[in-house]
């Protein structure tokens, strides 16, 4: 038998502390894959300076390996991370990523506010209307303009920090759990949340038949998990614990927050395109009939209007995706540093793999990525889905494969 | 002239040292101060421990009450451990009373599976699910708390904040560890004969 000297689950309810792999403290294999994450932190080797603890130790019979001072364990378990970063690193990368994307999205909200303010300025006074130089009056729509989409997107984005996860829960339909409710779910999280040394966060079921989880917030002060039905009533209690411990994971390294913003603002961004879209279209039908140059002028408008249009979805939804895969892998090494039990992950991610109804009614383009498997794509049956820049979640065949690498 | 430049520079260099030495110390206290907390939260779980004892000890009882040596022995091991005083500097002493605890709480579950009734009571189910989850608390908590500690123990030792350490006088922390005496813990002798 293994030891179990740091197993932090000594009682498992049934059939449990038999698992002879469980607590193998030989270094694992390189993950493959894992080693060249762009935008990471130079790793840091934390704990190689440890003095190994001196134990009265006698020999015992089972495996090899298990050889545990608690530095090893410790050095095991940051590792469970590519390279040798810790969830410190990622709290930072994700403090930073965040607020990026609110200057990026202001700055943005600038941008449109500017061309919108230009593009309506021929809408009110024609350029050809008036004597004096026929920019001034579009040089003054697109400060006005300007402003505007400075204190709007402002204004909105303290509403998504604030507000943004009760909207999203409230979009998903996500109703609280209590303990009376469901003890074990309830116990598992405020389990985790120790392990994690957080705030134990708001528990939330979905009532959806689907398998899936997300969690949200801004910090983990105020964070909550959400798990639908489905997902809750198909996984034992080792697997609900790796999904939750992957949910936790996000919540320790501010994926919550980033993920958060994000939602919200490829929302907004949605409606503001169509508005936007709108505006111009009229602007530009409106002054078909004036002069030639008033026209040059328009067209100019009226092309970047459209750029500015598509493109801001698409690279915002490119941003999303690409963010939410790395975060994947990395909530998945996070919930291994937590439960130190990867195949309770894995199991649960195979049954993930397996759902034949996968879609979350009540998930969009702007939630997906937050869902510890995509809830929008049918074709997740297939595991070996290929990952393109616009799928948001990496093929689970691959988060299992890494899961398991960790195992031996 | 020169003499200002100069005494300017060696204010600047006397002010930037002052300031890392600062930080270094705010982030050892804050080490501290993280693995004090952790350590509260193991101590939580164990009163949590101790006030489930009693219930889950009753409940045994009504259904294998001549298992006494067991049962005596988990209470037993439960008196002893909420005798020692619990703070991170009697950790080693602290975990291994608990350890005591957690082997004799293993006997007992061990048994109860020779009890179908016993099994299949409700109250013992809601009480087995309450001490299994405790129990992974307490290896929660003790895997933070000793994680913290470790984090603590590299700032003691890594330079430079050996020398702040070392300054203001910083103490090491113990790990809370399991000791390898556990084999009764994990082949627990139950014969089913």
């Amino acid at each position: 038998m293994a030891d179990h000297g740091h197993d932090p689950r000594a009682f498992r309810k049934r059939g449990a502390a038999s698992g002879p792999d469980r607590d193998a403290h030989e270094p694992p294999v390189p993950i493959p894959g894992m080693e060249h994450i762009p935008g990471m932190p130079t790793p840091r080797r934390s704990g190689d300076d440890e003095p190994r603890k001196k134990r009265s130790s006698r020999p015992r019979p089972g495996p090899p390996g298990p050889n545990d001072s608690l530095d090893e364990a410790v050095r095991r378990q940051i590792r469970a991370y590519p390279g040798t970063i810790t969830y410190l690193d990622l709290i930072r990368r994700n403090k930073r990523a965040s607020a990026i994307l609110v200057a990026c999205m202001i700055l943005l909200a600038v941008v449109v506010g500017v061309t919108i303010g230009a593009a309506s300025s021929l809408y009110v006074a024609p350029p050809n209307s008036a004597l004096d130089s026929p920019l001034s009056p579009m040089v003054l729509g697109a400060l006005v303009g300007g402003l505007l989409g400075l204190v709007i997107s402002g204004a909105g984005a303290v509403w998504a920090f604030n507000a943004g996860a009760n909207a999203i829960l409230r979009m998903s339909h996500a109703k609280p759990v209590s303990r009376e409710r469901d003890p074990e779910l309830v116990n598992i999280v405020e389990e985790l949340a120790i392990a994690a040394g957080i705030p134990v966060p708001k528990i939330y079921v979905i009532g959806d038949s689907a398998m899936n989880a997300f969690a949200t917030g801004k910090d983990p002060e105020h964070a909550a998990v959400a798990i639908t039905v489905g997902l809750r009533q198909k996984l034992t209690r080792d697997e609900l614990q790796g999904v939750m411990a992957h949910e936790i994971a996000h919540i320790r390294h501010y994926d919550i927050r980033f993920s958060m913003l994000m939602a919200v603002m490829v929302g907004l961004i949605a409606v503001a395109t169509d508005a936007f879209l709108r505006v111009t279209w009229h602007a530009g039908h409106r002054t078909r009939r004036s002069s030639r140059e008033a026209a040059g002028a328009q067209v100019v408008v009226m092309l970047v209007a459209l750029v500015l249009a598509i493109l801001a979805p698409l690279i915002a939804t490119i941003i999303q995706m690409a963010y939410s895969r790395q975060r994947e892998y990395l909530a998945d090494a996070g919930a291994v540093e937590l439960t130190r039990y990867p195949k309770g992950l894995a199991d649960a991610l195979r049954k993930l793999a397996a759902d034949t109804d996968p879609l979350v009614d009540t998930a969009n383009r702007g939630t997906a990525h937050m869902y510890i498997v995509n809830p929008l794509n049918k074709m997740r049956r297939n595991p070996h889905e290929v990952s393109g820049p616009f799928s948001s979640h990496p093929p689970i065949a691959k988060r299992i494969a890494r899961l398991e690498a960790l195992m031996r | 002239m020169n003499t200002l430049i100069t005494l300017a520079i060696v204010v600047g260099v006397f002010i930037i040292i002052l300031l890392i030495v600062i930080g270094l110390y705010n982030s050892l206290v804050r080490k501290k101060i993280d693995t004090e907390n952790a350590w509260a939260q193991i101590d939580v779980q164990l009163k949590r421990r101790y006030d489930l004892i009693p219930n889950l000890v009753e409940t045994v009882k009504g259904y294998a009450s001549h298992e006494r040596e067991t049962l005596e022995g988990v209470i037993q091991a439960r008196n002893q451990a909420v005798q020692i005083t619990s703070d991170a500097a009697h950790a080693g002493q602290k975990a291994e009373a608990e350890n005591m605890l957690t082997q004799a709480l293993g006997r007992l579950f061990a048994l109860s599976e020779a009890y179908p009734d016993l099994k299949a009571n409700e109250n013992f189910a809601a009480l087995q699910e309450e001490l299994t989850s405790t129990e992974n608390r307490l290896g929660f908590a003790r895997q933070h708390y000793n994680d913290t500690v470790a984090r603590y123990q590299e700032a003691l030792q890594t330079f430079p904040s050996n020398i702040i350490a070392a300054v203001f006088n910083f103490e090491k922390r113990e790990y809370f560890e399991l000791e390898p005496s556990s084999e009764a813990r994990e082949a627990p002798k139950v014969s089913f004969s």
